[in-house]
């Protein structure tokens, strides 16, 4: 209703304009009337490229206050994030500058050499030194850029297995995630989608002779011990999907039919992300949020909205159909005591074969949920 | 080749010495004139305008206010919102439909359609097109896959829902989305078809450019519009059927169960048979084109502001041969950097790396254009006409969107945002803002051209300044969320507890684009209402030097009453000194002891 009401009122002000308009060229009407800018139109738009110029600057100072220090701009939980934020900060820093003094170029002689009857431009067309100093200059910089940026997506992306990382298997399907976690050999079995019996529970499609399958553990949650190197196999099994871990500056596709990959270290458990500075004050102020949303909830008779307690996640972050916007699993970082002891509580491929109790089928997973969502 | 031209100039010259009669569905219909095929562009790519922009109003409603029900949408998308609430689906199919009908129904053909067609004969003084009958079949095939798309809005299952970039398997599945059936073989047809259209025209506006210019006009000679358009339509004949290579193999997929960009499938219960095929293949295809897209779409804007701040600036363009060479290298580079769109596609990481460094060589030329816009306005006189507002924004807002673009196109800054929005800000500020500005500019500044009527300059004003306000308002607050990890494309984002503090900031670009949405209705009114009512022009309104304002105000068939003009200097002699009036057109000889200048 609300958005209702300020359309109506948009147009209201539409109308209010054009009036508006209508009085000052009837006014105008006995003056020179050729709709070609006049004198009094230069000063006046000079005056506003002005002002607009402050308006960008205004929207600038204002965006970096308010939202320019989001913790997941600063807070990276993974060893090679440091290095994209530096990069980030860099280039952010750049741009800052150059935006900075371009707009106030442009505007400034938008401003300054405003039209007058019987003034005559310069007649400047051309001049090599200048042409070659501003071509010269962004190849220098970008030269920069460029050998600083490669060098950080070369280590980014270069995969050392001699560090023996956990490997770990990435698996999307609409819409949500599994994990599978080697087992006892670190090694995951061989798998593809032909195999999937979803009778069998084996909702992976694992090889079933295959030996280094039997120990493999499929999760719903993923839980990474700090400090050690994980792999990512990331797999899907109909469409494309994107695994995305913004806290870990992580991210890579899930292409049906190849297996990709992304590695990392993560470098914070969640227990003390939880406790940074920055995520303390970005929680409470989630929870402020929440707490207002949650009175008008209460004033509908709806539920109230839990208080929300900092998780880190993996999202879906490339167009998968319906439910895109819900995919996401959980991602616990912890030591690895606290992995050992978990891991083990998982059952393997193996043992959750036998029972026949745990069958899921996918389609179940999030059906329901997403069914209470639409209807909310 | 100027020996031919004048032959074909007299041809022409014969033939429209005695008006021949011209019915209405040979002048306004089936017309084979350029300027009237130029307005049939403008005209659909405006329809076409305010659907996809109506489009994105909904979506940002549902993204702002993701729980409220909308009588809004009740009324416009009927059984997609259920009592009011948008459904999922139709959300996705918006987003889709709204990115696909503004690159290439408005931003390409409304823009590069309407002005490569009006301005290449004119500016370049020929009769008419090459051939007016391709151009007119342009136009029609055009026109049919408009409505082909439209038509796709209202079939049972929806319309395609993909993303405007229709990734397979997603797009090639039926049982993956409702869109992805008969919606999305509607979108595929309209595509094709559509591509058919661009090449047409791009062939056309080729050959014309290289053979019917008028004695005197030497490439060096031309407006940088032509060079524009020109160059542009190059890129469209490399690219274009590439594209069109991509869909016909998805259609392939779709309808006759070959694997070209699918493999190893498992959805609803059951495996299908493709085997083989790699989605990441499409995506490559795909970017063949889609990169070079944006340039289709960004490099006409340029040319048109080039040519539009010279003239209001009473200056010529500065480092004219700079602008071309900038042109040509934006071209040659916008072919070989798509890579670009798939950092993080499961591509060889070495891919990548080269294709962030060809990415950011393009920042060399932008630059090159930027620092020439500027310049060209130090000194100046510069008259505030609309036009000249709305090509002054566009520079602004090239700058701010391209330079995001430096963090976009490094690949391991592009892990982080890449698909945020992020990502949403950067391209629609430098390319569909900044080309929606150009394309405004064109439309104020050759009003006069296509009508004969001026645009009321106040309502002009007023459209710029609260768009231009508007456009900042919703774009660079976007930049933060996307910083802050929020992917684009999703439904609603309250199933992350994580974003609810972005909130209130989506709830802010919502407002600014609803007033700015609402604000075109504004331009609307003074460019419909300016064709009847509008104050009538005189030949040459803006005091312009090139060849366009030598044809009398209204119409004919051939353009010139006479001769064609002959050119005798560059297209940029404003307030040159030695002169007494502060432009000189082309068609104007050289003084005695007057030197062209060595450009």
């Amino acid at each position: 209703m609300t958005t209702f009401l300020t359309i109506i009122v948009l147009i209201f002000i539409l109308v209010a304009i054009w009036q508006m308009v209508k009085i000052f060229d009837l006014a105008q009407a006995k003056s020179e009337n050729s709709q070609v800018a006049t004198d009094k139109d230069n000063t006046i738009n000079a005056y506003l490229m002005m002002g607009f110029l402050a308006f960008i600057y205004i929207i600038t100072i204002v965006c970096f206050v308010k939202w320019g220090d989001l913790p997941l701009m600063s807070n990276s939980a993974s060893e090679h994030g440091p290095k994209i934020d530096n990069l980030m900060i860099i280039s952010m820093v750049l741009i800052f500058f150059v935006q900075t003094v371009t707009q106030f170029l442009l505007h400034y002689f938008a401003y300054k050499y405003k039209g007058e009857k019987g003034k005559k431009a310069l007649f400047f067309a051309d001049n090599n030194k200048l042409e070659f100093i501003w071509t010269i200059i962004p190849v220098i910089v970008l030269a920069g850029l460029i050998i600083y940026g490669l060098n950080t997506w070369i280590n980014i992306m270069g995969v050392d297995e001699s560090e023996d990382p956990l490997i770990v298997e990435l698996y999307a399907q609409q819409f949500n995630w599994k994990a599978r976690y080697g087992g006892e050999d670190n090694t995951l079995g061989k798998a593809n989608v032909r195999l999937i019996d979803i009778d069998r529970a084996n909702i992976l499609g694992l090889d079933e002779g295959d030996p280094n399958a039997q120990d493999d553990i499929i999760t719903t949650e993923l839980h990474l011990p700090v400090g050690r190197p994980v792999l990512f196999k990331m797999r899907s099994q109909d469409v494309l999907h994107s695994a995305y871990m913004p806290h870990f500056r992580a991210q890579m596709n899930c292409v049906p039919g190849m297996i990709t990959q992304f590695g990392f270290t993560p470098t914070v458990t969640t227990a003390e992300m939880r406790q940074t500075p920055d995520m303390l004050d970005k929680v409470a102020n989630i929870n402020k949020i929440r707490v207002e949303k949650s009175k008008d909830l209460i004033a509908n008779g709806e539920e109230a909205l839990t208080p929300y307690e900092f998780d880190y996640l993996l999202l879906c972050n490339k167009i998968c159909g319906k439910s895109h916007y819900n995919m996401q699993m959980k991602i616990v970082v912890e030591t690895q005591e606290e992995y050992d002891a978990w891991i083990k509580e998982q059952k393997t491929f193996k043992a959750s074969m036998t029972t026949e109790i745990e069958v899921e089928t996918p389609t179940e997973v999030t059906t329901p949920e997403v069914a209470e969502i639409v209807t909310e | 080749m100027s020996a031919h031209e004048d032959n074909h100039a007299h041809e022409a010259h014969d033939d429209h010495g005695h008006h021949h009669k011209e019915t209405f569905v040979t002048k306004y219909i089936f017309s084979q004139d350029h300027k009237m095929i130029a307005k049939q562009y403008l005209i659909t790519g405006t329809i076409m305008g305010v659907i996809g922009v109506l489009m994105s109003l909904m979506f940002r409603m549902q993204i702002a206010w993701p729980e409220e029900p909308n009588v809004l949408f009740e009324a416009l998308l009927g059984k997609w919102a259920p009592e009011g609430v948008m459904d999922a689906d139709i959300y996705l199919a918006l987003v889709t439909i709204h990115g696909t009908i503004m690159v290439f129904f408005v931003l390409t053909a409304g823009l590069s359609g309407t002005f490569s067609n009006l301005l290449i004969p004119l500016q370049i003084g020929a009769r008419d097109m090459a051939s007016g009958f391709l151009n007119m079949v342009s136009y029609w095939l055009f026109f049919l896959s408009s409505v082909i798309m439209v038509i796709s809005l209202f079939v049972e299952a929806g319309p395609a829902a993909a993303g405007w970039t229709i990734y397979p398997p997603l797009s090639a599945l039926p049982m993956a989305q409702g869109g992805s059936g008969m919606g999305m073989t509607l979108w595929l047809v309209s595509m094709a078809i559509f591509i058919a259209s661009s090449l047409l025209g791009s062939l056309n506006y080729i050959v014309t450019v290289i053979n019917l210019r008028t004695k005197g006009m030497s490439m060096t000679r031309l407006p940088l519009t032509i060079w524009a358009f020109f160059v542009t339509a190059i890129i469209g004949v490399i690219s274009f059927p590439v594209l069109l290579s991509a869909a016909l193999l998805l259609i392939m997929d779709r309808s006759f169960g070959t694997s070209f960009f699918l493999s190893d499938i498992f959805i609803q219960g059951e495996v299908l048979h493709y085997q083989g095929g790699s989605p990441v293949l499409f995506e490559h295809l795909f970017w063949f084109l889609g990169h070079p897209e944006v340039y289709i779409v960004i490099l006409p804007a340029m040319g048109l502001v080039s040519e539009i701040m010279a003239s209001n600036s009473r200056k010529p363009i500065f480092g004219y041969r700079a602008m071309i060479a900038s042109i040509l290298a934006i071209a040659f580079l916008s072919t070989i950097v798509w890579g670009h769109h798939m950092f993080i596609s499961g591509m060889n990481p070495f891919l990548g790396s080269v294709f962030t460094f060809t990415t950011l060589l393009i920042a060399i030329p932008s630059a090159v254009k930027a620092f020439n816009w500027i310049t060209t306005l130090w000194k100046g006189n510069l008259q505030m006409n609309p036009a000249m507002l709305f090509s002054i924004g566009f520079v602004s807002t090239f700058i701010t969107g391209g330079l995001t673009g430096i963090i976009l196109g490094d690949s391991a800054l592009d892990i982080n945002v890449h698909d945020t929005y992020f990502v949403v800000a950067h391209f629609h500020l430098v390319m569909g803002i900044s080309a929606l500005y150009g394309m405004f500019a064109g439309i104020y500044h050759w009003y006069p051209k296509m009508f004969g009527r001026m645009l009321n300059k106040n309502l002009g004003y007023i459209h710029f300044w609260i768009t231009a306000v508007c456009a900042y308002g919703v774009f660079f607050p976007m930049h933060f969320i996307g910083m802050a990890g929020l992917p684009r494309r999703y439904y609603t984002n309250s199933n992350f507890p994580l974003f609810d503090d972005l909130a209130n900031v989506n709830v802010i670009i919502t407002i600014f684009a609803l007033v700015g949405g609402v604000v075109q209705i504004i331009y609307l009114y003074n460019f419909f209402s300016s064709i009847f009512y509008g104050k009538k022009a005189v030949q040459n309104p803006w005091k312009s030097t090139t060849l366009e304002w030598t044809t009398p105000v209204e119409h004919m068939h051939g353009n010139w009453p006479g001769d064609i003009p002959h050119v005798y200097r560059w297209a940029y002699d404003y307030s040159k000194p030695g002169h007494d009036i502060d432009f000189v057109p082309q068609n104007i000889p050289l003084k005695e002891g007057e030197e062209e200048l060595q450009h």
